[in-house]
């Protein structure tokens, strides 16, 4: 049994979780700073809301659709000029976040407008009526009685990504995944799979429920 | 206080919300609005605080025409105008309190101001204890409770009710439509309220709108549309809240008799019975209250002695058909 793990680093996979971890971390806070309002916005521009405008609504949600619509893995590569651009690599943990941000934003965007959407119609008309300003109706009213929805909107966004960490790991961005492809699959090394798949468990386990727990908090319904 | 001129609302397609509606509501008085669902009851109360632009005509407040406010204007005008939902459009991330100190918030008063009008406003409507209370805590009847201490935050004018009652119990609608009507009284408050139950409109309605498909088929005092209906919907609306059910095996003359206020009190039937010798049988009837008058609305069967003097008897008390 114990030399099962014969072929596990440990060093190497404290680096590569602190790696994934640290992927995560970036692309999940700028992804939630471009999405939250890239989602508020499309929610506004919406049929009947305060911004309703069909154009540039509909240009948006082409635009998040577009993106949403790439395989990460083609968009990875297809970013790797503008990544050079914003990082000056395409590799490592700085070269995975521009492409992880691109690739989640759009999703989280489209769940927050979900989220807002959600909010009782006559709870946002009895705003309106009170003369609240549209940054009243989005900062007083929706966002707080979205927030349970947004959330559970950046938990999902959350585990996606470290799907995508891993995908990114393929094409030299470090972390459990590229471990994972590297060691596990190109050298047969079942072990070092095995451990890596295990991290990644926990970690969505974790995540999910860490998630829960706060939706729960926030919740007053 | 609020005057519509032949206002028109379309939403796209090719069937109109409203379809050339003009009425004028009066400073301090409970106006209603009544009709089925689509009738464009909701349509047309929106208008009234901007919430919806007529697609032509003009709606009047206070002679400012509400379409032509820029947005500033617009706030300006909805702080003094108060309106309360049928599912009370409180925000469930805030307390009691927070949410009657949310369009003090908007109105920019200082925290001093709030700290010391929101316990007020609770106490006024009976829910002093409550404010640190979550909205999911509360009953149907306290929510709205909640929804009228909101509206009356700003100190408005005018508060737009929008079937405020559909969504309670009898009881309950019996309380809230009580506090409304103090309001109206001991605040001057103009009250515009919109419901699909003539026994709402009749409990605590100065005059009325009967409106259908867009249009206003018959307006008036409660009294004269409750009692001397003339649109045919109205009738409808009417027997739908159990009034004018048919009688049932009795083979005789019948009548229906009216009576208005103080009549309901004079023992009309078994005088004009001693008189004549005709015995009355009640079908169907009713004893009750409007407003501030009564109302009584009998089906009667009529058996044996004089009975044409007995109808010309009835028809001095009240209205026969």
């Amino acid at each position: 049994m114990s030399n099962f793990f014969e072929n596990v680093d440990w060093a190497e996979i404290a680096q590569a979780c602190l790696d994934t971890l640290t992927m995560l971390g970036g692309s999940l806070a700028l992804t939630v700073l471009l999405g939250l309002p890239l989602g508020v916005v499309l929610f506004l521009t919406g049929a009947g809301q305060a911004w309703e405008n069909r154009w540039s609504h509909g240009a948006m949600a082409f635009g998040v659709n577009l993106l949403r619509s790439v395989p990460f893995i083609i968009l990875l590569i297809v970013m790797i000029p503008l990544t050079v651009l914003l990082m000056g690599t395409s590799l490592g943990v700085a070269g995975a976040i521009p492409p992880l941000v691109v690739g989640a934003a759009p999703f989280f965007a489209r769940l927050v407008e979900t989220a807002l959407r959600e909010v009782d119609r006559n709870t946002v008309e009895a705003v309106q009526a009170m003369g609240a300003t549209t940054r009243d109706l989005v900062f007083r009213a929706l966002l707080p009685e979205a927030l349970p929805g947004i959330i559970a909107a950046t938990t999902v966004t959350a585990i996606a990504l470290i799907s995508f960490t891993a995908m990114a790991g393929a094409v030299g961005a470090g972390g459990l995944g590229d471990l994972a492809i590297r060691f596990g699959y190109q050298r047969f090394q079942t072990d070092v799979m095995l451990v890596t798949v295990v991290l990644l468990l926990v970690l969505v386990q974790f995540l999910q429920a860490a998630g829960d727990r706060l939706v729960r908090h926030f919740t007053r319904k | 206080m609020i005057r519509l001129e032949g206002v028109h609302k379309a939403f796209g397609g090719t069937h109109a919300a409203l379809a050339g509606v003009d009425l004028e509501i009066a400073r301090g008085e409970v106006f209603g609005i009544i009709g089925r669902s689509g009738a464009g009851k909701s349509t047309l109360v929106r208008l009234l605080n901007g919430l919806e632009r007529p697609t032509s005509g003009r709606v009047l407040v206070d002679g400012t025409d509400v379409a032509a406010l820029d947005p500033a204007g617009l706030r300006a005008l909805r702080r003094r105008v108060g309106m309360i939902f049928q599912n009370f459009g409180l925000l469930s991330s805030r307390t009691v309190s927070g949410n009657v100190a949310l369009p003090l918030r908007i109105a920019g008063a200082s925290k001093a101001e709030i700290a010391a009008k929101v316990p007020a406003l609770l106490a006024r409507v009976g829910l002093a204890d409550h404010g640190g209370k979550y909205p999911a805590q509360l009953s149907g009847g306290q929510k709205q409770r909640v929804g009228i201490a909101r509206a009356l935050a700003t100190d408005p004018e005018i508060l737009l009710c929008d079937e405020a009652t559909s969504a309670l119990d009898p009881e309950t609608t019996r309380s809230i439509l009580a506090l409304i009507a103090d309001l109206n009284r001991e605040l001057g408050l103009t009250i515009v309220f919109i419901t699909h139950e003539m026994d709402v409109v009749r409990q605590v309605c100065d005059r009325v709108v009967v409106l259908h498909a867009g249009r206003a088929v018959e307006t008036g005092t409660v009294a004269d549309v409750f009692l001397r209906p003339q649109a045919s919907e109205t009738r409808a609306l009417i027997d739908e809240s159990g009034e004018h059910a048919e009688p049932i095996g009795f083979d005789g003359p019948i009548v229906r008799l009216t009576l208005h206020g103080g009549a309901v009190l004079d023992p009309v039937l078994t005088r004009i019975a001693r008189d004549t010798g005709t015995d009355f049988i009640i079908l169907d009837g009713r004893i009750g209250r409007l407003k501030d008058t009564s109302f009584g609305r009998l089906t009667l069967g009529l058996l044996g002695g004089d009975t044409a003097r007995a109808i010309a008897a009835l028809r001095e008390k009240g209205d026969v058909e």
